[in-house]
């Protein structure tokens, strides 16, 4: 496993710094005894309802991948991006390979635990495409706004 | 007819740039076949019995001259010289070498075709009636809609590892040739009380194992929040439905678990978080894509045309060829063309090469250059103009495609069947077959008028046996090819899932029995009411009688 931290639109390799972990039902039933965790793993199969409140003391938020095909973590991903307003690591755990990490990307993960060993790869993914018809949790502009505003530049 | 610009150009080209660097990671082991396999799956590559297949996506079925040409070449160059086209308006390749499919999505590119979704846990190919754009019937054209729908689905981040396979229908008219009610999600355009165009909205229905008619979650919904109420269906189904049991992941059976009221509250909740949230489409956006379904530039004619009723009059295969394959269409003098891909013996929805090219020529010089895949396997020329009927029947005769059995009872939808497909338990192409030559007279056909035979090779139900008046469904029973019978499904507006007769028939007995059925029909309608109608009055126990007692 290699750590891989998205920054201005790459993927570079990281040293793991020292994480405290509690998942979200350890930190619910005993929030004072998890005071130092610093890392909220969340498993795929929770409803992030209500999360908002749990979130400001964690810097990082662990979602996970069981297999990659299993793609429940987008959405939680996206849900703590637009609607919690998380602005904090969103990292992808588990079966994380090059071919998904743009979706990732695209639905507001922003470190991943990677599985593959090409790391340069992974990095060229990124880039495939161009453009996105939909919005998603990054910055990138759907398509139809850049139509728009071509339209309007015209 | 929808264009690419530059940025659907763009990311097509750099998918199939993408697809080939997997397929070099594939064969070189730097992926596995298990994590290779959603990927080319997502792509339409398919392996099946004997080879890889790939399915080429044809959005809402419609295909101009230049792109059925580009199809005719990669069915001659790539493949045995045809193709077949599919339930969802796509058309598959059964033949193609794996290192060859990155050339053929090059050559795809070049007329704006792909493969891109065909099929894999995401949203598939998006469908349409076939007589959109050309029928009087529609409130407005739903294929908009459908396009709008393709560019939100395409590379979804947050929708490509669904549970299971997601399926989308669009409809405008009250008759439903796109089988709405059989979709994920199927939506039909029509005018609220206060004269409103919108969506009502039909969610879980399916096919398959747990056969479903869609229900209603929402009456109306304006057409301008679609792409967010979807976003909101889908993000449900996401992280919702059920991933521990393939055969129950389809979002029919959340929809069941949870009950209508509860799923569409589960919907309308996270809809109600999202709606002006930027997802949907801004008004320019719409419109520059109305735009680009337009009607074409139509004569003013007189709705009748000497030429036609001369020929009518002259030629009996002609006059009953355009009595079972013409329909009306919404301006004075043209007609809708079906186009029949189901000969009498042939193998149902396979299309050669020559044929496609003949289409194609058809098509450009009498249908504005469009024609359009129906989810019944067959090809409609929508906007032909009633004078050059009798000249597009003898093009179409000449290639044999001139069958005149739209809609009748060799007019049949069958899965690939065991000839092809590893998922299949029985073939259906030869019952389909034997089905057709039993009923080869065009006169005896058309006095049977409208049935709808569908045959599935196993309970996935790819030939939507459920949905037919007389549905059939190959079994496996001990080493032997079994067919169980089905009877009074419906895939139209009034839609319903066909009720099991009873024990099942080996090969040799399965065209008696339908014949037994047809002939109980024949024997006991009233007036001119269909096989379906007659079953509906009588229910279904005479039928059972005939097809039992007797045997």
């Amino acid at each position: 496993m290699t750590l891989l931290k998205f920054s201005h639109e790459r993927l570079l390799p990281t040293l793991s710094e020292p994480l405290e972990e509690v998942t979200l039902t350890d930190w619910r039933e005993n929030p004072s005894g998890n005071a130092g965790a610093t890392a909220l793993v969340v498993d795929n199969d929770i409803p992030l309802s209500d999360i908002a409140s749990d979130l400001s003391g964690f810097s990082v938020v662990i979602l996970n991948f069981p297999k990659f095909q299993d793609g429940r973590a987008y959405s939680q991903a996206r849900l703590l991006r637009d609607r919690y307003g998380y602005t904090g690591e969103i990292r992808a755990r588990g079966d994380v390979l090059r071919d998904q990490i743009s979706y990732m990307v695209r639905c507001g993960f922003n470190a991943f635990e990677f599985s593959g060993e090409d790391v340069s790869g992974a990095d060229k993914a990124l880039r495939e495409f161009s453009f996105a018809y939909q919005p998603g949790a990054d910055n990138e502009a759907p398509v139809w706004r850049k139509r728009l505003s071509r339209a309007a530049a015209a | 007819m929808y264009r690419y610009d530059e940025f659907d150009a763009t990311l097509v080209a750099e998918r199939v740039a993408q697809f080939r660097g997997q397929v070099n990671r594939r064969l070189s082991g730097e992926l596995t076949e298990d994590q290779f396999k959603p990927l080319r799956l997502m792509n339409g590559v398919y392996l099946q019995l004997h080879a890889y297949m790939l399915r080429v996506a044809i959005p809402y079925g419609t295909l101009t001259s230049q792109k059925m040409r580009k199809l005719a070449h990669i069915a001659r160059k790539y493949d045995k010289g045809y193709g077949h086209l599919t339930t969802r308006q796509n058309i598959q390749f059964n033949w193609p070498a794996l290192v060859d499919v990155p050339d053929i999505l090059d050559e795809l590119a070049e007329v704006e075709m792909h493969a891109i979704q065909t099929s894999g846990n995401c949203i598939r190919n998006t469908t349409s009636d076939q007589y959109a754009g050309a029928t009087a019937e529609e409130v407005e054209d739903p294929r908009p809609y459908a396009e709008m729908i393709r560019q939100w689905s395409t590379f979804h981040p947050e929708f490509s590892y669904l549970p299971r396979k997601f399926k989308i229908a669009v409809t405008a008219a009250d008759r439903d040739r796109a089988a709405v009610k059989f979709h994920d999600i199927g939506l039909r355009i029509h005018k609220n009380d206060a004269g409103e165009v919108g969506f009502e909205v039909y969610v879980g229905g399916g096919l398959g194992r747990t056969p479903f008619v869609g229900p209603t979650i929402r009456e109306f919904l304006p057409k301008e929040y679609l792409l967010s109420y979807l976003e909101a269906i889908l993000r449900v189904y996401n992280q919702q439905g059920r991933r521990d049991n393939k055969f129950k992941a389809r979002i029919k059976i959340l929809v069941n678990s949870e009950g209508v009221d509860g799923f569409a509250n589960l919907v309308e909740t996270e809809w109600n978080q999202i709606k002006n949230s930027g997802v949907d489409l801004p008004r320019e956006e719409i419109d520059r894509i109305h735009a680009y379904f337009a009607s074409p530039k139509f004569e003013n004619l007189s709705g009748e045309s000497k030429t036609h009723k001369a020929k009518i009059a002259e030629d009996k295969e002609f006059a009953r060829w355009a009595r079972t394959n013409l329909a009306e269409h919404k301006t004075s003098g043209y007609s809708i063309v079906n186009i029949s891909v189901k000969p009498i013996g042939g193998i149902p929805g396979d299309i050669s090469d020559i044929q496609m090219e003949a289409v194609a020529d058809i098509a450009e010089r009498f249908s504005f250059d469009e024609m359009c895949v129906t989810h019944e396997q067959n090809l409609v020329l929508p906007h032909v103009k009633k004078d050059d009927l009798f000249a597009v029947w003898s093009a179409l005769k000449a290639v044999d495609l001139a069958t005149a059995n739209i809609g009748l009872v060799s007019d049949i939808i069958a899965c690939p069947g065991l000839d092809y497909c590893s998922l299949a338990n029985t073939r259906s192409i030869p019952i389909a077959q034997r089905i057709a030559e039993r009923f080869s007279d065009f006169q005896k056909q058309e006095d049977l008028g409208e049935l709808k035979i569908k045959i599935s090779g196993c309970i996935n139900a790819c030939g939507h046996h459920h949905a037919g008046h007389i549905g059939i469904l190959g079994v496996d029973k001990k080493g032997e090819e079994f067919y169980q019978i089905t009877l009074g499904g419906s895939g139209a507006e009034d839609a319903a899932i066909g009720e099991i007769a009873g024990r099942g028939f080996s090969s040799d007995q399965v065209v008696d029995a339908v014949e037994k059925l047809v002939d109980y029909y024949k024997n006991n309608r009233q007036d001119k009411e269909r096989f379906l109608d007659t079953y509906r009055r009588l229910g279904a126990q005479p039928f059972k009688e005939a097809l039992y007692d007797a045997a």
